[in-house]
């Protein structure tokens, strides 16, 4: 094996060990979007009528709505969560032993975020079989062909994640990162309600939701459980994971970066 | 030239200047102590020899490769021991060990006989198997230790390895890394604590970002305890 692969499972297989060590990770991943499913979404079906639009062929219910966005909820909160995990890694030296490893480091970085991606995509996974099991379901060729948007949708999270870890110089300034990334990234897309509603109420928002990467990451999650590509959406999330790995990578750069800094 | 060389290094955080002017070098099988008070920039200089930070001027040599212009030979030439403890506590010692070994590409038999080695070297063979967390100090230090020899560099460096540990595992851990450098690798051991240097051993005495003294402990000593000389030099009153 070729010292790149090597490390590529290493590396994927230290995310995953870890994330075995952390069963209540696991479950907190899974029950913050099933609360949405089951609850919120409950309670919101009467007051939000959803009419017919694609990928949708026929009316559907609002759970079926936001099972998408909440597969991208998840991807959101772990992409957050992995980079929260290397400022911890940082501060506690094992980013270190990475960094001084001959290996270039764009390389490192990138096993890092595949790591940190195939962990959200099976928790998305586990989520959409457990919507499944209340009923939530979508056409069964969907699940596999959604394996594709996930995959992008998580990378492009992780570098979203990985560049915000290269630029919080102290675990102390994370909650307050999160909560201007995480909520407005969230609410300011078409997860919980399709755009064409936020444009009814404000052409501004409307204006701030249509250029969100995470709108597209979402769209393209939607569309792909039903077998579709949605083009727009799949470039938009291409570009925007190219732009976020590429600043993640300049940031950790040791010349320029952020990364020595701290004192 | 082998082993390590340091010219002319310097390093600002902003208007603090954290190492000035500063040249050294560790020929193959020397024990070089790094002797400083707190803040005299030996984690500076270690951060610049392991490359998390880039010096704008200066140049450094591990094992003949330039740390600036070919990174990646010289990083795989110099062998690491860290101030803070950077084992998976959650993972045995020879996952540790492994995992360490794949970022430098080694994995399989090869790995696996180098992990054996490597911990029959520190005395650690047995504790193999055992996690991380349930390690003592000293023994977490030995696994680190351990670790860093596993793609045989030619330069180990070792950031304050002895902080925090009782004096039994201070004097073991020392004598190891002695008998290491005995082996032919280049040794810089980063302390601030006079008893951990013998007396033929190479010594930097580094305050306030300057090299203040260089060469043998004993030469370094004249007629005082290294220890007085040390206090002398940095400007303390002896306690």
């Amino acid at each position: 094996m070729t010292p790149y692969l090597t490390s590529l499972r290493a590396i994927v297989l230290r995310e995953a060990l870890r994330f075995v060590h952390q069963r209540e990770r696991f479950i907190a991943a899974l029950v913050r979007p099933l609360v949405w499913l089951l609850v919120f979404a409950a309670g919101f079906r009467a007051a939000l009528g959803i009419s017919i639009i694609p990928p949708y062929q026929t009316y559907i219910t609002y759970e079926t709505y936001i099972v998408p966005g909440l597969c991208g909820m998840i991807l959101l909160f772990n992409g957050m969560q992995s980079s929260l995990s290397l400022v911890y890694d940082r501060e506690m030296g094992s980013m270190k032993l990475l960094l001084t490893s001959p290996l270039p480091r764009w390389w490192l970085l990138l096993c890092k975020l595949l790591g940190s991606t195939a962990i959200s995509i099976l928790q998305a996974y586990a989520f959409l079989a457990i919507a499944a099991g209340f009923g939530v379901v979508a056409p069964p060729w969907g699940y596999l062909a959604v394996l594709p948007a996930l995959t992008l949708a998580g990378v492009m999270l992780g570098a979203l994640g990985l560049l915000l870890s290269s630029f919080i110089k102290q675990l102390e300034n994370f909650a307050g990162v999160m909560n201007f990334v995480i909520f407005p990234m969230f609410f300011l897309s078409s997860a919980l309600y399709p755009l064409w509603k936020m444009a009814e109420s404000s052409e501004l928002l409307y204006t701030i939701c249509a250029v969100n990467p995470f709108t597209h990451a979402v769209e393209l999650i939607r569309f792909a459980l039903y077998g579709e590509v949605n083009l727009p959406a799949l470039g938009w999330t291409l570009l925007a994971a190219a732009i976020f790995s590429a600043c993640a990578i300049w940031g950790y750069d040791p010349a320029r970066g952020q990364i020595g800094r701290r004192r | 030239m082998s082993g390590l060389a340091i010219a002319n290094l310097s390093y600002s955080y902003g208007a603090k200047t954290a190492l000035e002017d500063v040249s050294l070098a560790v020929a193959p099988g020397r024990f070089c102590a790094l002797l400083g008070p707190n803040g005299a920039g030996k984690s500076t200089l270690f951060n610049l020899l392991t490359r998390l930070f880039v010096a704008p001027r200066g140049r450094i040599e591990i094992a003949g490769f330039d740390l600036a212009g070919q990174p990646r030979q010289a990083l795989a030439h110099l062998g690491i021991v860290f101030q803070q403890t950077t084992l998976d506590l959650d993972l045995t010692v020879r996952q540790n060990l492994a995992y360490f070994a794949a970022l430098h590409g080694l994995s399989g038999k090869l790995a696996a006989t180098r992990i054996d080695t490597a911990l029959d070297r520190l005395d650690m063979l047995e504790r193999a198997g055992e996690k991380a967390r349930t390690l003592n100090g000293g023994h977490r230090r030995r696994a680190e230790i351990a670790r860093a020899l596993l793609h045989a560099p030619s330069v180990l460096l070792l950031d304050e390895p002895t902080v925090g540990l009782d004096a039994a595992a201070r004097q073991a851990i020392t004598a190891h890394v002695h008998d290491l450098a005995q082996e032919g690798i280049s040794v810089l051991w980063a302390t601030h604590l006079t008893d951990e240097v013998r007396a033929d051993d190479q010594l930097v005495v580094l305050h306030r970002a300057r090299v203040l003294a260089q060469g043998t402990a004993a030469a370094i000593a004249g007629d005082l305890p290294l220890a007085d000389r040390f206090l002398s030099m940095t400007g303390h009153e002896a306690a």
